[in-house]
């Protein structure tokens, strides 16, 4: 099973500010409310981006993990 | 007492809601014509839309030259219309930088670190503000004083030439205001 039931992965791996939280507003609406994605990136600045964007749009972030040459970041839809 | 409580909270709802600043928006003024400051401006406002922002981008003075349309070319242009449209940059991928330009290589070489680094583009950042609705205006009297037409302008939806009391308005109710 998934890591907090994420339902899909989203592969931003590569690309740079400002396009992972470009990428995560366009796609946060295609999950339902209260469901989990998982978001994989290597830009370090997503590790304080993510959370700052989902404060100003009241989403979640569940959990951050930091991999070798991988971030992972689980995203749930809160509205 | 008399005081009808759902008439005063209606009333003191409207008075917040028309406060300055009340509004989840960002308004900027895009006034350097340096490519540098382009993709700033663009950054901060693809990134403000994806924070669900509304965004207003307010395009004046050297600002404009990024929004002219390489391909298109206007017609019924003055003598002095004609030397700023060849002086000025063709657009957005004819931007000079404000820093370490040296002669253009400056720029090519902020491209080429770009695409290795997977930045965005200029292009594709403004390709990014459209989809995300990020709203452009042009300011009339610049291009008035440039000799600049509508038609020479990017593709662009809602892209709309107006006077500065129209970006005041915007700025008056957002949160953000910047200038570049």
């Amino acid at each position: 099973m998934a890591e907090h039931d994420a339902v899909k992965t989203l592969d931003y791996k590569g690309l740079a500010c400002p396009m992972p939280v470009v990428r995560i507003s366009q796609e946060i609406g295609k999950i339902a409310v209260g469901q989990v994605v998982e978001v994989h990136t290597t830009d370090p600045g997503s590790i304080s981006d993510f959370p700052a964007w989902a404060k100003t749009t009241g989403h979640e972030v569940v959990e951050i993990k930091q991999e070798a040459g991988l971030i992972r970041i689980f995203v749930r839809r809160k509205k | 007492m008399s005081i009808d409580v759902e008439k005063e909270m209606a009333a003191i709802k409207a008075q917040l809601e028309e406060r300055p600043g009340a509004k989840n928006k960002l308004s900027m003024v895009v006034f350097s014509g340096d490519l540098d400051k382009h993709i700033a401006s663009m950054i901060i406002a693809t990134g403000a839309a994806a924070m669900g922002m509304e965004v207003i981008l307010f395009y004046t003075f050297w600002g404009t030259a990024a929004l002219r349309d390489p391909k298109k070319r206007a017609k019924g242009k003055n003598f002095m219309g004609k030397m700023f449209g060849m002086m000025l940059p063709r657009g957005r991928n004819k931007l000079p930088l404000s820093q370490m330009n040296m002669a253009g290589a400056g720029p090519a070489m902020i491209k080429s670190l770009m695409k290795q680094k997977n930045v965005a583009s200029l292009d594709q950042l403004f390709e990014a503000a459209a989809m995300m609705g990020v709203k452009i205006y042009i300011c009339q009297m610049s291009m008035d004083l440039m000799g600049m037409k509508t038609e020479e302008m990017i593709d662009y939806p809602g892209l709309e030439v107006v006077g500065v009391a129209t970006f005041l308005a915007h700025a008056k109710e957002s949160s953000i205001q910047l200038f570049l």
